[in-house]
């Protein structure tokens, strides 16, 4: 039993830095340092970056533009893209419904839809959660009914993220309302320049409009959007749940985090002439949450280590969403703890990329707070952690 | 042993129950907040008629008795509806520096007019530097003759963009962490040399970052004795705690109240989510956590009235600080994920009272700082 990286896996490694130091643009990282809000032409133009490298759709067959990497490579792709703070493609597209259509899809959409999704030509959004309809998703009431060549769409939808910016939107909508709620759902794709769709902002207590509800008014939607069989949509978004098991708990990401916590705590006044890390009450708070990322890093590698020799993931893969959460959660209380009164001002605007005027605070202490606030999403959201635990004690503990 | 309420506390308690219930429903809030001044003039100078604004000070300065206990009463209140008028830091910070600062002049001249409604004031007392350290101060005033010079930089000056005048902590003499040197100056918010940088909090309320570029202050607009700011200034800060912990007490209630009622109406899997035993035994820790609140800041309030020593009194308002700002991270964090999706959004109300006790966590000094100033005094 060994953690180690074989020498081909160390000379990918070295391969994927490089790729970084030298093709990841300045500006954005400059951006993403100062957590300045990405635009949504930065957002696609990284994205195209690492499509000319061959490198935005790893987990794809490789005939459809996949990289054909082992587990290992792509952990290790993700964890180096981790490590400088490189943000990962927007993943509805290329991360679930692409899946979806390469399992079930036919050549023709495949045709249709991958290459763009590839290139970032078309941006992706998805149309599950609704306002009734949050842990309890099956019980979704979108309704697709069948009119000729068309479906008719009428209903809302909610939580749908980043949707102002889309093309696209795989929605699950139910084609039939007399059986048991899950096997009366299909899975759809719509054209988000349909009438009859309206895009509400739903904004969040940061200030930041990152979510929307989207109105479907008597949307007519072509019946080659269907992807697989009717009511068989279901069965289709739980295959996308068991896809990319390891990089759920999102280790590089609050890696890096606490390397900037650490930085700041450095850096910030204690008040009586020295720093926050020299307490050691706040350095022993800081260890802690290092040492559960530790865990669950090590959780993880269980997962991708099973994965790469070609057994199941195993039990512990359940935890990852949970911890990987709370452990990102806990790295922003501390955050907000050294930011002490700068934790105070509630100035979202000096966030964007056009901000002109004067900052007020700097940094990664400045957004403490705002992060903080839009944060506490995380446990909500993706499968709230309260399902991860009901799926813990159905699947694993058989209670 | 005693723990009923008076009956003016009964009557203030009523009185400002009533007012927040009948005239400060989410909507009306939401509207003050979009306000220029970010807070009501019509509501202040209500507050001025009913007798509140008296609270703060003592029955010799023309009060209610500054009683603290009297104060938690009424921020409990106002925490139910997370108000935001001022009243902290124009009456209770400010008024509490010219209670215990001022002369027999300042204090007729300046109490009468925070009592009726007509100033808004500010205390400018943190710095970049010093962080919960009320003695860190660097912001200089340098005396020449009849005048003082100041300059320095304060920062999270509460309601610092509305006042008129700024009650400014300054350092007249010693090093940046003496205890002894600091003095506390009356300096007019639109003096030449005053630079105020204005924003909001993240829980609405109006706050500024002020420079002080060698600005000219008369030698009587300082109040009481140079240097000998410290310890007063230390009291009326703890007086604010209990009064924004008291503030806190209310917000959490509510939280706990519309989390509760939120899962009996909820339904998911065709049953009210708070069915599940799961969450109705976190909404009893919720409980638990409000109670033992409730409880430790009744401590505070009623050990600031006392006649305990000064140690005494400081240490009771740092542990119910430090345990409070447990409670406010439980259940305000607990409120939000029982609320689902919804909790997280600007247009319900539950992320504005979570947002208020997040900044009141952090408001002088959080949980880890009154831990540790519990444990030294």
């Amino acid at each position: 039993m060994n953690a180690d990286f074989t020498a081909d896996e160390l000379a990918f490694q070295q391969q994927v830095r490089d790729f970084l130091e030298n093709e990841f643009p300045a500006d954005i990282r400059e951006k993403i340092d100062s957590n300045v809000n990405l635009s949504k032409d930065d957002i696609i133009r990284w994205q195209k970056i690492l499509n000319k490298q061959g490198w935005m759709a790893p987990n794809w067959p490789v005939e459809y533009g996949g990289t054909g990497w082992t587990p290992t490579q792509k952990y290790i792709f993700n964890q180096e893209m981790g490590r400088v703070g490189a943000p990962e493609p927007v993943p509805f597209g290329v991360k679930m419904v692409a899946p979806v259509l390469l399992t079930y899809g036919t050549e023709e959409q495949k045709q249709r839809f991958l290459p763009d999704i590839l290139e970032s030509n078309a941006w992706w959004c998805q149309g599950y959660s609704e306002p009734n309809s949050g842990s309890d998703l099956a019980s979704l009431k979108t309704a697709a009914v069948r009119d000729g060549d068309h479906y008719v769409v009428n209903g809302t939808k909610t939580w749908n993220t980043l949707g102002q910016f889309a093309d696209w939107i795989f929605c699950l909508v139910r084609t039939d309302s007399t059986v048991k709620k899950q096997e009366g759902i299909s899975f759809l794709l719509i054209d988000m320049k349909s009438p009859g769709i309206t895009v509400n902002p739903i904004y969040l207590m940061d200030g930041s409009p990152e979510v929307n509800e989207i109105v479907f008014d008597n949307v007519r939607v072509p019946v080659e959007n269907l992807i697989g069989e009717e009511n068989k949509g279901w069965t289709y978004a739980k295959v996308l749940l068991t896809h990319e098991r390891t990089g759920m708990g999102r280790v590089p990401y609050t890696s890096r985090r606490i390397g900037e916590l650490k930085t700041a705590a450095a850096a910030r006044a204690d008040g009586e002439g020295g720093s926050l890390l020299d307490d050691p009450i706040f350095a022993q708070k800081v260890a802690e949450v290092e040492i559960d990322l530790l865990a669950l890093e090590y959780a993880e590698l269980r997962t991708l280590a099973a994965v790469a020799v070609g057994k199941a993931p195993g039990p512990e893969s359940s935890i990852l969403k949970i911890v990987g959460t709370e452990v990102a959660q806990q790295v922003d209380e501390l955050f907000l703890e050294v930011a002490g009164y700068d934790a105070l001002p509630f100035v979202p605007q000096q966030f964007q990329p056009d901000f002109a005027g004067e900052p007020i605070g700097q940094g990664s202490l400045a957004s403490a707070s705002l992060h903080y606030l839009n944060h506490r999403k995380a446990t909500i959201y993706g499968g709230s952690n309260e399902i991860q635990k009901n799926i813990i004690c159905k699947a694993v503990l058989g209670l | 042993m005693d723990f009923s309420f008076t009956d003016e506390q009964q009557m203030l308690q009523d009185s400002v129950q009533k007012f927040v219930r009948e005239n400060y429903d989410f909507d009306t809030r939401r509207e003050i907040l979009a306000g220029e001044k970010g807070y009501s003039e019509d509501y202040w100078n209500l507050f001025a008629e009913l007798g509140w604004l008296t609270v703060p000070f003592s029955e010799e300065d023309g009060g209610f008795g500054a009683s603290a206990v009297d104060l938690m009463v009424m921020m409990e209140e106002l925490g139910k509806g997370i108000v935001v008028e001022p009243f902290v830091a124009t009456a209770v910070m400010a008024g509490g520096l010219v209670s215990g600062l001022g002369s027999a002049d300042q204090k007729a001249d300046l109490i009468a007019k925070i009592m009726s409604g007509e100033v808004q004031l500010a205390c400018a007392i943190s710095e970049p530097e010093s962080r919960y350290n009320l003695a860190s101060v660097s912001t200089s005033a340098t005396q020449q003759g009849a005048t003082f010079t100041l300059k320095g930089s304060k920062v999270a000056v509460l309601n610092g963009g509305c006042a008129d005048s700024l009650l400014v902590v300054a350092r007249t003499s010693g090093d940046q962490l003496d205890r002894d040197g600091i003095s506390v100056f009356m300096v007019d918010a639109s003096a030449e040399g005053v630079t105020r940088q204005s924003y909001r909090n993240i829980d609405g309320h109006t706050a500024a970052n002020i420079r002080f570029d060698n600005v000219q202050v008369a030698s009587d607009q300082m109040l009481g004795d140079a240097g000998q700011a410290l310890s007063v200034l230390e009291k009326v800060i703890d007086i604010a705690t209990v009064a924004v912990a008291a503030e806190a007490l209310g917000a959490l209630d509510s939280l706990l109240q519309k989390t509760v009622e939120y899962s009996k109406t909820r339904k998911q899997f065709g049953v009210p989510i708070g069915t599940f035993q799961a969450l109705q035994h976190r909404m009893a820790d919720m409980f638990i956590e409000c109670q033992l609140a409730r409880s430790i800041v009744l401590m505070a309030a009623m050990k600031l009235d006392s006649s305990a020593s000064d140690t005494e009194k400081a240490k009771a308002v740092a542990a119910a600080k430090s345990r409070l700002g447990k409670a406010i991270i439980q259940v305000s964090q607990e409120a939000v994920q029982l609320h689902g999706g919804i909790g997280i959004t600007e247009e319900l109300d539950v992320a504005h009272f979570f947002k208020r006790v997040t900044a009141i966590e952090t408001l002088f000094g959080n949980t880890d700082f009154h831990t540790r100033r519990f444990a030294s005094l």
